[in-house]
C-alpha cells in the first residue's frame, strides 16, 4: 500500500519530469552549430525594388521578360505584369492590366473585364498609377510548402526556383500563392514562375526587366550588401510590401505603394 | 504461428523492399535538403545549375556600343539615351545561344509601329506617375496611318523633323 507521503512526492516528481522541454535535454554539436552560423553568413539575398512614381506604364519589362524566359509571346501568361490603378474623385477604383501590359498602355479606357470598358475623363482622376508585379521571393514561401514533390524549393540566395524535370504539375503552388505570380507553362505543361532571372543574376547580370526599363523604376539588388544601392534605398527611405499580413516575408519592395494595391 | 496468417505479412514486407529498391533508383543522387531545410529547401540540386544555363537574350546597349558607335553616341545625347537598344531593336540573343552578330543571325527586325512610341507618348495625365511628364500625342488625329519615324527621328527626337 502506497502511503501518502510517497504518493505525493512521486507526483509532484512527475509533474516536474514532464515539465521539461525535450529541447532542454538536446545537448548541442560545437560543429552543427558553427554550421548553422556560417550558413547564414551566405553572401547574396536577391531583393527587388520598385518605384511606382518612376514607372510610366510602358510595358517594356513585360516584354523583354516574356522574350528572355521564353514564355509564349501571344499566351495570355506571364511572369511580370503592370498593373494601372486609377482612382477616381467619387472613391471609386478602377483596375486593369491589359495582356499583361505587354504592349503597355495606350489608350486612357480602362478594361474592367467583365465589367465593360470605363472611360474615364482627365477631370475625374484624383490619383492614378501604374505597379509592375513580380514574384516576391518570399522568405516564408507559401507556394514552396504545399509542393508534394519537392519540385519548387527556395535557393540558398532566396529565388524560389521550379524543378521543369520534377514538377508534377498538381496545381497546388499556383493556389498557394497569394499574389497570383505563378501559372503553367503553356509548353512544358509545369508550373512557371518569375526566377528574378536566375540565369542573369549569377552571372552579374540585371534581369530582364530590370535592364529593359528607360526610367529605373526596377532595380534588383543583394540586401546581404549593405553598399548595394537598393539595401540603400530600403534603409533610407519608406517603402512598403504586398499583403505583409499573410507572414510570407515577401522580398518585392515598393516606394510608392498605395492601400489600393493588392 | 500458421502460414496463412504469416503469408500477408511476407507479402507487405516484400512490396516495402521493392519501392525502397525502385526509390535507391528513381530518385536522383543530389536530391535531399538543402541549404534553406526540409520545409523549403527539399530539391534536386542540380536544377539549379540548370536553370543557371539558360540562355541570355537580352545583352544590354553596352553590347551594341562597339560596332553601332555613331548610333550609340548619337542617342546618347538626347532624351531618349534612357531606352535600351534592345526595346526596339529586339533582343540580340536567341533561344538557341545565338547572338546577333554571328553570321547565322538575320538582322534583328526593328520595332517601328506607332504603339510601339505610344508606350510612353500616348498622353496619360495621371498623377503621381511620371507617365504625366511624357509629351504625348492623340494617335486618332496626330497623322494617322504614317509611321512616327517617318518625321521623327527616334535616335534625336529633338533635332526637328526630317
Amino acid at each position: 500500500m502506497i502511503s501518502r507521503r510517497k504518493f505525493l512526492k512521486n507526483a509532484a516528481l512527475g509533474i516536474a519530469g514532464m515539465s521539461i522541454p525535450l529541447a532542454a535535454l538536446e545537448i548541442i554539436d560545437p560543429k552543427k552549430l558553427f554550421a548553422e552560423v556560417a550558413a547564414d553568413k551566405a553572401a547574396v539575398r536577391w531583393a527587388f525594388l520598385v518605384d511606382t512614381y518612376k514607372c510610366v506604364g510602358c510595358g517594356m519589362c513585360v516584354k523583354a521578360c516574356k522574350l528572355e524566359n521564353e514564355i509564349p509571346y501571344d499566351a495570355n501568361v506571364t511572369r511580370t505584369w503592370v498593373e494601372r490603378y486609377v482612382l477616381t474623385k467619387t472613391g471609386k477604383l478602377y483596375a486593369d492590366t491589359p495582356k499583361g501590359a505587354r504592349d503597355g498602355f495606350t489608350t486612357a479606357k480602362i478594361d474592367e473585364n467583365a465589367d465593360g470598358i470605363k472611360d474615364i475623363s482627365k477631370e475625374g482622376i484624383e490619383k492614378a498609377f501604374f505597379v509592375p508585379k513580380l514574384c516576391n521571393q518570399c522568405d516564408n514561401p507559401p507556394c514552396v510548402q504545399v509542393c508534394p514533390v519537392g519540385a519548387t524549393y527556395q535557393a540558398p540566395d532566396g529565388v524560389v526556383l521550379v524543378d521543369r524535370t520534377w514538377c508534377i504539375g498538381c496545381g497546388y503552388c499556383i493556389m498557394g500563392c497569394p499574389y497570383g505570380v505563378r501559372f503553367f507553362h503553356p509548353v512544358y505543361h509545369t508550373a512557371e514562375k518569375c526566377n528574378f532571372c536566375y540565369h542573369r543574376i549569377t552571372k552579374g547580370l540585371k534581369t530582364a526587366c530590370v535592364q529593359a526599363c528607360p526610367f529605373g523604376a526596377r532595380q534588383i539588388g543583394n540586401i546581404k550588401d549593405p553598399n548595394d544601392p537598393v539595401t540603400i534605398t530600403m534603409r533610407t527611405q519608406r517603402v512598403g510590401v504586398l499583403k505583409s499580413e499573410y507572414g510570407t516575408k515577401p522580398q518585392v519592395y515598393y516606394i510608392g505603394l498605395d492601400e489600393e494595391v493588392r | 504461428m500458421k502460414n496463412h496468417v504469416l503469408r500477408p505479412l511476407f507479402v507487405v514486407l516484400g512490396m516495402v523492399a521493392l519501392i525502397l529498391i525502385a526509390r535507391m533508383f528513381i530518385v536522383p543522387r543530389d536530391f535531399g535538403i538543402g541549404d534553406r531545410g526540409y520545409m523549403y529547401g527539399w530539391h534536386r540540386r542540380g536544377n539549379e545549375e540548370d536553370w543557371k544555363k539558360f540562355k541570355v537574350k537580352y545583352m544590354g546597349k553596352e553590347y551594341c556600343k562597339d560596332c553601332h558607335t555613331d548610333k550609340y553616341d548619337s542617342i546618347n545625347k538626347t532624351p531618349h539615351h534612357i531606352i535600351p537598344c534592345e526595346d526596339c531593336h529586339g533582343p540580340a540573343g536567341t533561344p538557341e545561344g545565338i547572338v546577333h552578330y554571328d553570321e547565322k543571325l538575320p538582322k534583328l527586325p526593328i520595332d517601328k509601329s506607332r504603339a510601339q512610341c505610344l508606350r510612353c507618348h500616348f498622353p496619360l495625365p495621371y498623377p503621381t506617375s511620371f507617365r504625366s511628364k511624357i509629351r504625348g500625342i492623340d494617335p486618332d488625329k496626330h497623322n494617322p496611318d504614317i509611321e512616327c519615324s517617318t518625321c521623327h527621328n527616334p535616335h534625336n527626337p529633338m533635332e526637328g523633323l526630317r
